[in-house]
């Protein structure tokens, strides 16, 4: 479904993306891990098309999205950080992205799941941040397309939030949606993922199942075994 | 863009700033008109200070607007919309709510005090008009400073110097030339000089328009030689487009390689 292929990145001196090749089929979740850094975000914005690459080519759904813009009415991006304009009321900027998006939208269903009802006609500067961010996961998931991608997804909630998210990003899944994720919660990886990339100074070290990398690195534990794979940067 | 153009002036028109500058316009405009009992003189000094203060405003709303925005544009770039659209309508957004605050500001008192009964109708919608053109120059000006920078503080550095520099040391500068030179033919350097400065070139504008030749000074004077009163306020006003047109160009350029 997205085939990155050679793609390079610097920004000045500094080398994000080296060459990176990846391949993401359709359906599933797949957990972006690395150390702090590695270019997850890079890799995800240069697919947004937020971040334009140095060289390579980036498709998605075999059609080229460098320089486009229409493809990404096929996708929802969960930026990493929620930061909305302060006057603004959540219904407002809740219609507006709608507005910006003519598709058929879900918003109810998940303003009552996140229990964002009183908080309709407040407006966005007066929210505290899990708040901001369960209307950044509302704006999210409202849509319905093919590709979900997630950065950093549990900033900031609380349990019950917590637990929301994860059936939400379950459900989708169970409708054939391809669900990007990058976290640093080990075991939010560990209950979602089918299958982790593992970024390493600008390239994919390692792609496959978690019972792959347990074996892999002769680790039970998932974090020790992802602690193994960081380490070997700091050696 | 029509979209991001809507939510962008409707969410600045709820900032209390908006207010702040709009009521600062009003009182000035009252305070003028009803203590001067001088139309044209409040015309005079109503210019002195847009042409001033129109940049400053202009600058430092672009700036701030862009730096203050920068994760919800993110949100906006994710969405399937061109990205020279988004900065286009923030930009027009801006600017026109800027312009608003401006001409209802000003626009009020002048109407309560029987404006449209006088000739002095043309001199004021100028200066209206060219303090909108101002407001639009200098947001682009501060966007283009702000899309070139990435840290807040130097953008605001750079914009704040930016402004400093048109309005102030700019004429330092080539007053100080005027006097050095003046032995030679300074009439296309003084020409050319105005030009390149958008505050000046509203100035003389302006002044070309209340033809008042005591306030014109020497480059006003070379203006109206040069080209005549109606043609230097036309060509004037077409270099102030194009004051308009290049930084927007210069930004759809910028945005083409801009990594967010």
């Amino acid at each position: 479904m997205i085939e990155f292929k050679n793609l390079h990145k610097r920004f000045g001196k500094l080398t994000v993306l080296d060459g990176l090749d990846l391949s993401i089929k359709e359906g599933g979740i797949f957990a972006i891990l690395g150390p702090n850094g590695s270019g997850k975000t890079t890799l995800i914005k240069c697919l947004l098309g937020m971040v334009i690459p140095n060289t390579g080519v980036i498709s998605f759904k075999n059609e080229n999205v460098l320089g486009k813009f229409e493809y990404r009415n096929n996708l929802n991006y969960l930026p990493q950080i929620a930061n909305f304009p302060p006057n603004l009321r959540v219904i407002e900027l809740i219609n507006m992205v709608k507005n910006l998006r003519p598709k058929k939208s879900k918003e109810q269903e998940l303003i009552e799941l996140f229990g964002l009802g009183h908080f309709l006609n407040k407006k966005l500067g007066n929210l505290s941040g899990g708040t901001k961010q369960k209307v950044n996961i509302v704006l999210t998931f409202m849509f319905d397309s093919e590709l979900i991608i997630l950065d950093e997804p549990t900033t900031g909630l609380d349990p019950i939030a917590l637990i929301h998210l994860k059936d939400l990003i379950q459900k989708e899944k169970e409708k054939g949606k391809t669900i990007l994720i990058t976290t640093h919660i080990m075991s939010v990886v560990d209950e979602l993922a089918d299958e982790i990339v593992f970024l390493l100074d600008g390239k994919i070290y390692f792609k496959g199942s978690i019972d792959a990398l347990k074996k892999q690195t002769e680790n039970d534990n998932l974090e020790h075994a992802i602690a193994n794979l960081i380490s070997k940067q700091y050696a | 863009m029509l979209k991001i153009l809507k939510y962008s002036f409707y969410d600045l028109m709820r900032s209390r700033w908006s207010y702040v500058y709009f009521l600062f316009y009003l009182l000035l405009g009252f305070v003028l008109l009803f203590l001067n009992n001088d139309v044209s003189k409040a015309v005079i000094t109503l210019m002195n200070i847009i042409i001033v203060l129109t940049p400053l405003i202009g600058t430092i709303f672009g700036v701030m607007y862009y730096y203050n925005s920068t994760e919800f544009t993110e949100l906006l770039l994710a969405q399937p919309i061109n990205r020279n659209k988004i900065f286009m309508g923030q930009y027009i957004g801006i600017s026109l709510s800027l312009t608003l605050s401006l001409v209802l500001g000003l626009g009020i008192p002048f109407m309560a005090y029987g404006l449209f009964k006088s000739s002095i109708i043309f001199d004021f919608s100028l200066l209206l008009v060219v303090g909108s053109f101002l407001n639009f120059i200098f947001v682009a000006l501060a966007y283009n400073i702000a899309l070139s920078t990435e840290n807040k503080i130097k953008g605001f550095g750079y914009a704040i110097l930016m402004w400093l520099f048109l309005a102030v040391i700019y004429d330092g500068i080539f007053l100080i030339s005027l006097v050095f030179f003046n032995e030679y033919p300074l009439d296309k350097f003084s020409l050319i000089a105005t030009m390149l400065n958008p505050i000046d070139l509203s100035r003389i504008l302006i002044l070309l328009k209340l033809d008042i030749s005591a306030l014109l000074g020497y480059t006003g004077a070379v203006f109206r030689k040069f080209f005549g009163t109606n043609i230097g306020m036309l060509f004037s006003m077409f270099v102030l487009v194009f004051w308009v047109i290049l930084p927007i160009l210069r930004m759809n350029f910028k945005l083409k390689k801009k990594d967010f």
